[in-house]
């Protein structure tokens, strides 16, 4: 397949099939790290690390170039943008609904955080750090569940 | 010297600060007393190492002479290592080490706020992503320095030793020299001076919240920005270089 063959629709959709690796529940669309798709002889998908030391983003990185490979594209331009930096405001609406079904307390400003099972406020903190550097670990007072909490940053 | 080359050895200490310092903390690894702090030291030591990738890889395309991110962080020596000498103290104890990190991240922040303000695209864009990391460090060593300080009698006087075991490796952070003058003149980096004038303000307030003393400002040790490095750096490179020197080009 030749690049003019395929829209940015296109390689949006396909990118909405790669996952993160650390929170497969959320495509790397919904977690909004995507910058910007453009096709012109090759396809080329500009993606911003969330934090400088995620070791999960080479693995994306190798995921989108194997989705594109996938698709016939041959050799994709994978480039790394971190200005401006990501924040946890690009995570879209909907990741942040799919976030929350999957049990993971979504980042907010606000300093009142839902648990995700039963939607009390009666929650604490357990610990700032959870089972990976953008999680903290949280509990319900009501329901009792422990559940994590994606950090604002 | 020109601004190339100012340009290169300014982002290469950068580099060395945040690889040597993360290095240290990778020693701690499965070291701390309880699991929240195990975590949170892992993860900011992977910012660090984050950070060092992103620096060392920006030296090496303005270098241009082909050398990787591992080539500089396993394949130079002890001379070639432009960090600070406060970050290659060993590690002592949980104290020590949290010591050790504050009082360089409290004068790091303020350089990167810097930094992210200066006239190189790719330098500040570093410094914007890694800011928003360092402030958080910033936060969370601060309120242990505080917890420990205002803490058992047995909790202040050790960390009020480790101030002091420090201390005199602090005014290299702030001492300019060529390199310094040059990457403020020409990329409009940060003013040493200024920076100083800031961290002595926030050190003393936590410090005191902390019910600790300042320790005086005596004869303050320099060298590790222009190579010079204590006995202490020659460990931790064998420790960190050995098994991509002993097995070049190894992968796994
Ligand atoms: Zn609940």
């Amino acid at each position: 397949m030749v690049a003019s063959d395929i829209s940015e629709q296109q390689v949006y959709e396909w990118l909405e099939q790669v996952p993160d690796p650390e929170i497969p529940v959320l495509s790397i669309l919904d977690l909004g790290i995507v910058r910007e798709v453009s096709v012109d002889s090759t396809v080329t998908v500009s993606l911003a690390p969330t934090y400088s030391g995620c070791p999960a983003t080479e693995a994306i990185e190798s995921s989108v170039r194997r989705a594109l490979h996938d698709h016939g594209v041959e050799a994709p331009v994978i480039k790394r943008v971190i200005s401006p930096p990501w924040t946890t405001d690009w995570i879209t609406r909907r990741g942040r609904q799919k976030l929350h079904e999957y049990g993971i307390a979504p980042p907010q400003k606000s300093l009142e955080i839902a648990c995700p099972q039963c939607s009390s406020l009666q929650t604490e903190l357990v610990s700032e750090f959870g089972s990976t550097a953008c999680k903290a670990s949280w509990r319900c007072r009501d329901c009792l569940e422990p559940f994590e909490y994606f950090k604002c940053l | 010297m020109n601004a190339e080359q100012t340009l290169i050895d300014y982002t290469l200490r950068l580099a060395d600060n945040a690889l040597i310092l993360g290095q240290r903390m990778v020693e701690n690894v499965a070291a701390w007393p309880e699991l929240e702090e195990e975590l949170a030291n892992a993860n900011f030591a992977l910012d660090f190492l984050g950070q060092a990738r992103m620096l060392y890889s920006y030296a090496g395309e303005l270098e241009g002479k082909g050398r990787s991110e591992d080539d500089f962080a396993y394949l130079r020596d002890e001379h070639e290592f432009r960090n600070v000498l406060l970050l290659e103290q060993p590690n002592g104890h949980f104290g020590d080490a949290l010591v050790r990190q504050y009082l360089f991240e409290a004068a790091y922040v303020h350089i990167l706020g810097a930094l992210v303000e200066c006239r190189d695209e790719q330098l500040s864009a570093i410094a914007a992503r890694a800011i928003k990391e360092v402030q958080y460090h910033v936060r969370h060593t601060s309120k242990w320095l505080i917890r420990l300080g205002d803490g058992t009698e047995l909790s202040q006087t050790r960390v009020q030793q480790s101030l002091h075991d420090v201390w005199r490796f602090t005014g290299e952070l702030f001492a300019a020299d060529d390199i310094d003058i040059a990457f403020q003149e020409t990329f409009g980096g940060p003013d040493l001076s200024a920076v100083a004038a800031l961290w002595r303000t926030d050190v003393a307030a936590v410090v005191s919240e902390a019910t600790l003393v300042l320790p005086d400002d005596e004869w303050m040790a320099t060298g590790g920005k222009q190579g010079r490095h204590s006995e202490h750096l020659g460990y931790l490179l064998a420790e960190m270089q050995y098994l991509p020197r002993s097995h070049a080009g190894a992968t796994w």
